[in-house]
């Protein structure tokens, strides 16, 4: 199994975002960086797929600035291969340069299955996966939280809304990765000392100005300030009235 | 004149009520343009519901018919809305950010071969170009964008556009399509239990986080929904689907869904940043919770502290008075 995994470096998750002087971006002082969350369950299945199918080679692919290396050392601590990182200053705001660039790097190379993270938990755009599988001419199934593969044909459960969706598809495909495909390892630290070993190809690229222009980057409405409504069982009935009368809710 | 393409979601044959908002949110581009709105359906047939799109706002309803999208056909889909768009001059081709439209409006923009502005809440055109408001950091953060893209491709967030009645002609057109259904196949819906609601759609949202102690003190919440009479769902925090209480689906965070529901009744969730960044739109926030510091408090328009395990019961049964 030849496999690519794209992943991207966020802030962390409980990340307090404050905004840029230039008012257009996050401010990264003190900010902690990860893995992106679903990334990790892209790179987890494509070493179990590697080690099941006993051969093979698991490559992971990163945009972004110099500082993605650190990312991307997490993910060949857990066991990929190798890793390449498609420098550029910033990571564009419009996600289908992102793709176009993962696209050209990625093609004709024999893949078995690429994989993604279903989201990016900071830009939260959920497109650059599927915009690589169309402009690579595979097939695609995306948010994937169950994962089959027989031969050349794989089934894929996705959640949608009310139900979880089946689908068949075949391989070679992209997938992109929804929680509950696996639970990712940590990186041991046999792993981690591996990982200050294995190649980390950095490639400068330049990319298009796409179609996405950020006009600004705004903290969201603050919420009006709320109250305490009393203690224990007791308060529920004020807070049924309050809900009635003042929320209007009830 | 500049059209506006909607693309609508149906279901087993049936419109879905997310269509009504990206009706909406087409309305209102093409009003700031001065052009038409292009509801576009496909279905292997007519599809139940697409003539009360003239109603939220649709000039007129195009319905695409082929064997192949009688379900979900992700490469066909694709390839008929390209081609749609590709022979028309659209100003700007609008989805709905669900499940299905996550999937499909990346594709078809990459057939355009341009961008995507996603998950969009709020829209607008500002000296002659569209603009877009996207919450990004899960909400911690709203980045305004401005889309330079012919046509700008845009999906909006479920339950934002609230479907406004705007009246128009809605006149009804049917378009053999003949694309293949592509390589990508859904075999089957499991359906959720009966009465589930999803926890990103429902207009009354229950969560609740380790306070419950266990996994079986759900119940205490699902009583409560039942209370309201099919209208809520009951979510989690992510420390209680990480210990596998409950499922993934019906995680409230940045690593699960975003919920803007009408009403939020956060139950033994302390509120880490990353739960706050999921629900803090939600109309009113309600949070019941042992430790007057926690900071759920801080976004909630009415706390009550003390002990869940009496205060739950309690509101059910007051709950139970107003709706029984």
């Amino acid at each position: 199994m030849k496999i690519a995994v794209c992943i991207k470096r966020v802030p962390d998750s409980e990340t307090r975002v404050k905004i840029a002087a230039d008012g257009k971006s996050l401010d990264e002082a003190g900010v902690k960086f990860i893995l992106n969350p679903y990334d990790e369950f892209a790179v987890e299945e494509a070493l179990r797929r590697k080690d099941a199918a006993g051969a093979g080679e698991v490559v992971v692919i990163a945009l972004g600035g110099a500082a993605a290396q650190e990312t991307m050392r997490t993910a060949l601590a857990m066991g990929a291969d190798r890793g390449v990182l498609l420098q550029t200053d910033a990571v564009p705001a419009d996600g289908f340069e992102t793709a176009t660039a993962l696209a050209a790097e990625l093609k004709d190379k024999g893949w078995d299955l690429i994989l993604c993270g279903k989201v990016a938990i900071d830009d939260s755009s959920h497109q650059v996966g599927p915009m690589l599988a169309e402009l690579l001419g595979l097939p695609c199934v995306t948010a994937v939280a169950k994962l089959t593969i027989n031969g050349a044909t794989g089934v894929a459960e996705r959640e949608i809304e009310g139900g979880v969706e089946v689908v068949e598809f075949p391989i070679p495909a992209v997938i992109t990765a929804d929680k509950g495909l696996n639970e990712p390892r940590y990186p041991a630290l046999k792993g981690i000392m591996a990982a200050k070993k294995k190649p980390l190809e950095v490639r400068p690229i330049t990319l298009g100005a796409g179609v996405i222009q950020i006009l600004a980057l705004t903290p969201p409405p603050e919420r009006k300030e709320g109250r305490i409504v009393g203690e224990g069982a007791a308060a529920v009935p004020e807070l049924v009235r309050a809900l009635r009368e003042e929320a209007k809710v009830l | 004149m500049s059209a506006i393409l909607a693309v609508c979601e149906q279901r087993g044959g049936a419109l879905r009520k997310v269509s009504h908002e990206v009706v909406t949110g087409a309305r209102r581009l093409a009003d700031a343009l001065a052009g038409n709105v292009e509801a576009l359906v496909l279905g292997s047939g007519a599809v139940a519901g697409s003539d009360q799109l003239g109603k939220f706002g649709a000039d007129t309803v195009v319905t695409l018919t082929n064997v192949a999208f009688a379900a979900y056909a992700p490469e066909g889909f694709a390839q008929a809305i390209a081609d749609r768009v590709r022979a028309g001059a659209y100003a700007a081709v609008l989805f709905p950010a669900s499940a299905t439209g996550k999937d499909l409006a990346p594709r078809v923009a990459a057939r355009l071969g341009t961008g995507l502005a996603a998950d969009v809440t709020d829209l607008a055109v500002e000296g002659g170009a569209i603009v877009a408001v996207r919450p990004i950091y899960a909400g911690k953060a709203l980045l305004k964008v401005k889309l330079t893209g012919a046509p700008a491709v845009i999906s909006l967030r479920p339950n934002v556009f609230t479907a406004v009645e705007r009246p128009k002609a809605g006149a009804a057109q049917t378009v053999a399509s003949s694309v293949a259904a592509g390589r990508v196949v859904v075999k089957e819906i499991k359906a959720a239990p009966a009465g589930a609601l999803d926890v990103g759609e429902a207009p009354i949202v229950i969560s609740g986080g380790r306070g419950l102690k266990e996994p079986a003190n759900f119940k205490l919440l699902e009583d409560l929904a039942k209370a309201f009479g099919g209208r809520a769902a009951v979510g989690a925090s992510r420390a209680v689907v990480d210990a596998g209480w409950r499922a993934h689906a019906d995680q409230v965070g940045q690593t699960g869904k975003t919920v803007s529901p009408t009403l939020y009744i956060a139950v033994g969730i302390s509120g880490a940043i990353q739960h706050l960044a999921g629900m803090r739109t939600s109309k009113v926030i309600v949070a019941i919770n042992k430790d007057k510091d926690a900071p759920i408090f801080k976004v909630a328009d009415y706390g009550i502290v003390g002990d869940l395990f009496e205060i739950v019961p309690a509101l059910t049964d007051a709950v139970k008075k107003i709706h029984g």
